[in-house]
């Protein structure tokens, strides 16, 4: 444990605030993770990926960062992760998903600004988190206004670079997402001074999408009824999909799906058969945020799947492997990026279809859709997806939210609501 | 017998229903600080069978330990079920409480198809006519009748508690009629309350319930902003401790716990 301290130190962290954070995300993790009875073996990998989160993984950062790799941050699954790895960097997902800091961020941030975004300003500013620390650079997006500016504010505080992310998927647009990859390509080779090629992004392709792959076949698993796996045991795994080294993750990953898979084929899951499934869709919900899942979880329903950026908007589309030339690989993954149906993007009805889609593969029973509260793009979306599902008889329940707990208990009487209607 | 308790914020209702699902008792108690010795009070002697217990408080009592079996049902199925039984061609429910308002949209036999309740902030409840009428030094059962002696509504533009009481100070320190002023407070309610039953789907009829529907001229304006007149039960309080004894006498006949006993993580 010393030695990580010493880590600490040297990252700068705010090391009495840190322990404190430490102490906090240890329990809240007990509580929630801990207490599940029959988890699954493969469960364990996870455990103790978090109970490390601040310790091994950043250890494993800093051996890299030592034997001269580069480390990129981002905060949107728009930042395409092939190019980076491509480039002999490590990516790392921030997590923004906990209260930490925001009294600090509403310095930077106006208050009525949603509380992801606080959260990664606020841990910025309180010296909390060592991913940001170890960042060589920081990729931002102009995705939602609350986030674009946000990162003017941000860009006196750490190293960051904007990807410009169009707003409609026009061929115009697509065309400046194109421009827009290129250029992230030859900033990334500035930063690491390492030229990319066709082989290095294949072969980085095929990493990101096996592990795209494995994150299906999960998915594809928790059709199942009895669920096989808890929403939150899931939702953990997304989560960590962003932060973890991509290579072991999928091994690790395939393992706990051949344990389902023997699960399912047992009828055996965490839930008993018949219990009603839902769906949970919206904004992405970021470690440590595992208040509603455990809300939903604790109301007698069962969750069957993410319809968030993490979850399936991350892993929905794979990149086409298959060009043989720079240009046509680029091609691939402005086409492939462009297929995300972020709330940002105007018209974006395919993510009407897409959550309809998910909501009939999972056999879900009823769809929670979730904002943080001051999220423009995603409460719009709510009363469309509202009518949508409607048409299909399929009932939705929208909730707005951020990180507190104070709305514990309304959240409880909504959600157990829903699930004795849906019963 | 079976016991249906709504323990909110502000009261404890009881209501007690025999095999053939007749009302033997209701009682009401306020909830204060100490809300389990409040259950304990409005118990007192009724001895049911079992109990299920709905409200804010609905957890609190099944993990009270009492000695007689208690399960839980969330407001709105109660409401809804309550509602069905006062009126049973009941299609919209919309219950105003102390804390929190609600809309139901009711289907055949009285499912629940949608529901809306207010966040986490109390504008528009109970709890803000209550402290309103403390602006006014009326006790809040007459504020109603108060309001109702206004000519014309005040337009007030804010809905947070505190807001408002500056707003209807200023008012009146301007020299407007505290009639008009009160009853601007009520129709500002009334817009927004109508505004939740929209949006679940208005269909008639409309069942008005909860503790602000004894309030006449909330009744009045609501039916003037909903354009029908809302049924108003003789006891609006008791509708969710209706209810919730109605769904306990369902489940001891062998209905399915509506709320699946078993958590993920408990099952095999
Ligand atoms: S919701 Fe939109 S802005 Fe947020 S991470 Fe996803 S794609 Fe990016
Ligand atoms: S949750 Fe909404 S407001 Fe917040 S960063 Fe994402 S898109 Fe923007």
């Amino acid at each position: 444990m010393s030695d990580h301290k010493r880590m600490w130190e040297k990252l700068n962290l705010d090391i009495e605030a840190h322990d404190g954070l430490l102490e906090v995300l240890g329990k809240f993790y007990g509580d929630i993770y801990m207490s599940q009875d029959n988890r699954l073996k493969g469960m364990e990998y996870m455990d103790f990926v978090l109970s490390e989160v601040h310790g091994l993984r950043i250890k494993e950062l800093q051996d890299a960062k030592a034997a001269g790799r580069k480390v990129v941050g981002t905060f949107c699954v728009f930042v395409p992760e092939e190019l980076t790895l491509a480039a002999g960097a490590v990516q790392v997902g921030l997590c923004a998903g906990a209260e930490v800091g925001s009294a600090r961020a509403e310095d930077l941030v106006p208050r009525g600004t949603c509380a992801l975004i606080k959260s990664f300003i606020g841990f910025k500013l309180s010296r909390l988190c060592p991913y940001i620390e170890s960042c060589d650079m920081i990729v931002g997006e102009t995705t939602c206004d609350g986030k674009k500016k946000a990162y003017e504010a941000f860009a006196a505080h750490a190293p960051l670079y904007v990807m410009e992310v169009p707003q409609t998927k026009s061929a115009a647009a697509r065309a400046l997402w194109r421009a827009e990859i290129v250029r992230f390509k030859e900033r990334l080779e500035e930063l690491t001074g390492k030229a990319i090629t066709v082989d290095a992004l294949k072969a980085a392709m095929k990493t990101v999408n096996a592990r795209r792959r494995v994150l299906q076949r999960l998915n594809a698993l928790r059709a199942a009824d009895p669920a096989p796996i808890s929403g939150r045991d899931a939702l953990l795994i997304n989560q960590i999909s962003f932060y973890d080294d991509p290579e072991r993750f999928t091994a690790k990953i395939g393992e706990l799906c051949d344990e389902l898979e023997a699960r399912v084929a047992r009828g055996q899951g965490v839930a008993p058969a018949g219990t009603p499934r839902l769906l949970l869709s919206g904004c992405p919900m970021a470690v440590p945020n595992w208040k509603l899942p455990y809300v939903v979880e604790s109301s007698g329903a069962v969750i069957v799947g993410e319809e968030s950026c993490i979850g399936t908007r991350n892993t929905r589309d794979l990149v086409d492997e298959t060009p043989e030339t720079m240009d046509g690989l680029l091609d691939a993954l402005a086409e492939r990026y462009m297929k995300i149906d972020c709330a940002c993007f105007t018209p974006n009805d395919e993510r009407m279809d897409n959550v309809a889609a998910l909501a009939a593969s999972q056999k879900a029973d009823g769809v929670i859709h979730y904002a943080l509260m001051f999220c423009q793009p995603y409460a719009h979306e709510a009363m469309k997806l509202g009518h949508t599902l409607a048409d299909k008889g399929v009932p939705m329940l929208a909730l707005e939210t951020d990180y507190s707990m104070e709305d514990v208990e309304q959240l409880k009487t909504r959600v157990e609501a829903f699930v004795e209607m849906v019963s | 017998m079976i016991a249906g308790l709504d323990v909110g914020s502000r009261s404890v209702e009881l209501v007690v229903v025999d095999a053939a699902g007749r009302v033997v008792l209701a009682r009401r108690v306020p909830t204060t600080f100490h809300p389990l010795r409040q259950v304990a009070a409005v118990l007192d002697g009724a001895a049911p069978e079992a109990i299920v217990a709905t409200g804010y408080g609905r957890d609190l009592v099944a993990g009270a330990g009492l000695d007689v079996p208690v399960t839980t049902l969330t407001e709105i199925k109660a409401h809804a079920a309550g509602a069905r039984r006062l009126f049973p061609g009941a299609r919209t429910v919309v219950d105003v409480g102390g804390q929190d308002t609600k809309a139901i949209r009711l289907g055949e036999g009285g499912r629940v198809l949608r529901f809306e309740m207010n966040d986490r902030c109390a504008a528009g409840t109970g709890k803000f006519l209550e402290h309103l009428a403390g602006v006014f030094q009326i006790p809040v059962e007459d504020f109603g009748a108060y309001a109702l002696r206004g000519a014309r509504a005040v337009p007030i533009g804010s809905m947070c508690t505190v807001f408002a009481e500056t707003e209807a100070v200023s008012l009146m320190a301007g020299g407007a009629p505290p009639e008009d002023i009160a009853l601007g407070l009520h129709a500002a309610i009334a817009a927004r309350t109508a505004g939740m039953v929209r949006r679940v789907g208005l269909e008639p009829p409309v069942v008005f319930t909860g503790g602000v529907a004894r309030n006449p001229c909330m009744v009045r304006l609501l039916a003037r902003e909903l354009g029908l007149d809302p049924l108003v039960p003789e006891d609006p309080d008791h509708c969710g401790a209706l209810g919730a004894a109605l769904e306990g006498l369902a489940r001891a006949n062998g209905a399915p716990d509506a709320r699946g006993a078993t958590a993920p993580g408990a099952g095999g």
